[in-house]
């Protein structure tokens, strides 16, 4: 690991690179240009550290759970709270600083592709305050199945798209966000949300949510003396587990653990990337995907909108290759029983995508023993979630006869 | 990414069927006409035939799509086609025997056109020696930036095979200078910054952007991105050494109540085009 990657061709070993049209080199050209420059510059750092402070609301906390650790092997579980963050995710951290890059390249508009729409809402909040014009894509799927985060981002100002082509999720938003962006790239900044496309956004995205990291490995290390045994994040583009996992990557005794969607089960229809996939070129650079035979992309599925996504970023398939992080898939059902458990354990209701994390962290804390301490990534709050979870649990009124579905 | 065995034979491909055909056009004085339909569409045998009624009806080459699941640079109209060869059955191996029916049925250059993955995940190798082997011309891989392409272009130059590389408007001259060193066949222009479709105006960026290709390189240039009539056809030919038509004919397809519809349909389209390339040999569109 002593190479830095990406090597200056965007390329994470054998990942990452930027296959994209000949017509976006310029402007993807021009966001690397820009983010050089802008990452030495202190007008740039200071604005960024200041937002961080006076708007997100950062540092996040650090919060140990010993009643939900009771059941991950009487392991210390401790959570790195990115559901706190303004807008209720780690998104934020990613959105102000391709806000304040987007003013810095002169260009008036943002468009942003959005699965659970955390990425949306994020974007559409760092418009308003920098008064940028904002175009949300998201799948038809995921406007029905996320219809409050849809109201958050028209609430905003922003205009929201939904998306009716192909499998009407995640990969399809970011197909019709690229297409926007190839016929209004002189005004328009692609606010990509994850740590994959082409080269520099996995570069740009990870070093934005670095923070994460930074400020849980100084947390963990002030309250325990020691580093953690292991880091857990899900998984889906990857980029708040790259966040996490990136200040750990030198620390060889912290094992990294993603997490990702098995849905119904690896037999069955799955968002396992890392797990079932094989390398391949989607959305601008070469990574992990699922895909069949001729390269065609299959569907993905998660009962978790941020997750569905058969491709995933270009680091974790490098980490994943030399064997740094480790990616267990995590079903539906367990990450529901994880949602449920922090929820009734601790008072924090966790995002349906950070709950593959928890229910990550049950299974490596019994593994692990009592003795072993565990970081977490809780990188956003489950509001958005209530009526999915509502639903599977049979909590609400109508829904009695599919009570006990996740019991 | 599939190595080569050292028996394998190597077939020969036809790009200089593509520059002979380019021209042949040019020593008429007039822009070559190439048209674009994905195999498969509307059906396997259907695919063939609209693309051989193509090359009979007046296209001077074809280029044939290949379905993919995620058609980033392309409208609604080239998903919907897709999407319907996709559904129908539509592998890659019926992408290179498409080629090889259409190249066989009537001598004139075939090219294939796909997104990235298909090709990658297929082999470069093996994809190279399936097109050379099928009598394609080359290949135009709109998502293959010249930085990426060199593997691909070792195949194909070993085997006679074009590489179509895409230019916009947004282009700077020093990487038209590169990719017109790097390409073959021709260099597709795009005649705007966007996707695939019909549009109702062909901008001003088109003429421009061909002066600029023409200074970098002796390749012909052709434009491709919107031309949908006869007229916009003799617009763009009155400037480019060749005008590429494919969203105009998906949709004859798309809109033909019957396969032997469709097929009168593109070939009628192709001789209203082919009478709009000439055309722009007295300046007068028809």
């Amino acid at each position: 690991m002593s190479t830095p990657v990406p090597d200056p061709s965007g390329y994470f070993g054998a990942f990452g690179g930027r296959f994209i049209p000949e017509a976006l080199v310029a402007a993807v050209e021009q966001v690397a240009e820009e983010y050089e420059k802008a990452k030495h510059d202190p007008a740039f750092t200071e604005e960024l550290a200041r937002l961080h402070a006076e708007y997100t609301g950062r540092p996040s906390p650090l919060t140990e759970a010993p009643r939900f650790g009771a059941h991950a092997g009487g392991a210390r579980v401790f959570l790195k709270r990115e559901d706190l963050n303004h807008t209720g995710s780690h998104k934020i951290n990613n959105v102000l600083g391709q806000a304040l890059l987007t003013k810095r390249m002169g260009k008036t508009r943002v468009i942003a592709e959005t699965g659970a729409g955390q990425h949306g809402v994020a974007t559409a909040t760092a418009a308003a305050l920098f008064d940028l014009d904002c175009t949300v894509y998201m799948g038809e799927v995921d406007t029905e199945r996320q219809a409050l985060n849809v109201a958050r981002m028209r609430f905003l100002g922003a205009e929201v798209i939904p998306v009716r082509t192909g499998s009407r999720t995640l990969k399809d938003a970011i197909n019709d966000a690229f297409r926007d962006w190839v016929a209004n790239v002189d005004s328009t900044h692609y606010l990509f949300g994850t740590a994959a496309g082409p080269h520099p956004f996995p570069m740009l995205v990870r070093d934005l949510h670095r923070i994460i990291g930074q400020e849980a490995r100084r947390q963990i290390t002030e309250r325990t003396g020691a580093l953690p045994d292991a880091v857990v994040a899900c998984v889906g583009g990857g980029s708040n587990a790259m966040g996490i996992f990136y200040d750990f990557i030198p620390d060889s005794g912290v094992r990294l653990y993603g997490c990702e969607a098995a849905g119904e089960g690896l037999a069955a229809r799955h968002a396992a990337t890392l797990t079932k996939g094989e390398p391949g070129v989607l959305h601008g650079s070469r990574s992990y995907l699922l895909q069949d035979e001729d390269g065609q992309t299959l569907e993905a599925h998660s009962i978790s909108a941020g997750l569905d996504y058969p491709g995933v970023g270009p680091e974790h398939s490098y980490l994943k290759d030399t064997g740094r992080a480790e990616y267990l898939p995590i079903t539906d059902a367990e990450a529901m029983d994880a949602m449920r458990l922090l929820s009734r354990t601790e008072g924090i209701i966790p995002a349906i995508e950070s709950s593959h994390a928890l229910a990550g962290a049950l299974k490596i804390g019994r593994g692990l023993g009592p003795d072993a301490t565990l970081l977490v990534n809780v990188s956003g709050r489950g509001d958005k979630d209530m009526e999915t979870a509502a639903r599977w649990f049979g909590l609400l009124p109508e829904d009695h006869s599919d009570a006990q579905k996740g019991q | 990414m599939t190595a080569m065995t050292e028996d394998t034979t190597r077939s020969t491909g036809s790009v200089t069927v593509l520059s002979a055909a380019l021209a042949a056009a040019k020593a008429e004085g007039r822009a070559a006409l190439i048209g674009y339909l994905p195999a498969g569409f509307p059906t396997f045998e259907g695919g063939v035939r609209a693309l051989t009624a193509m090359l009979e009806g007046g296209c001077d080459a074809v280029e044939v799509g290949l379905p993919y699941s995620d058609p980033v640079l392309d409208g609604p109209v080239i998903q919907t086609a897709d999407t319907i060869a996709l559904e129908g059955g539509t592998r890659t191996k019926d992408v290179l025997e498409t080629i090889r029916r259409v190249a066989a049925g009537t001598g004139k250059p075939v090219l294939v056109m796909s997104s990235w993955n298909p090709i990658d995940h297929y082999g470069q190798e093996r994809f190279a020696e399936g097109l050379a082997a099928a009598g394609g011309a080359g290949a135009i891989l709109p998502e293959l930036p010249v930085e990426e392409s060199g593997e691909w272009r070792a195949a194909a130059d070993a085997r006679g095979l074009g590489t179509v590389f895409v230019v916009a408007p947004s282009s700077p001259d020093a990487r038209l200078r590169i990719i017109g060193r790097a390409g073959s066949g021709f260099v597709y222009a795009a005649s705007v910054m966007g996707v695939t479709g019909t549009r109702t105006s062909v901008g001003a960026q088109a003429e421009d952007l061909v002066r600029r290709m023409r200074a970098a390189t002796e390749l012909p240039v052709c434009v491709g991105l919107g031309v949908s009539d006869a007229q916009q056809a003799a617009e763009v030919a009155a400037f480019a050494d060749g005008v590429i038509v494919g969203s105009a004919f998906v949709k004859r397809v798309l809109a033909a109540p019957d396969e032997d519809a469709a097929v009168d349909a593109v070939r009628e389209l192709a001789g209203e085009l082919a009478a709009g390339v000439r055309s722009s040999l007295s300046g007068v569109a028809e």
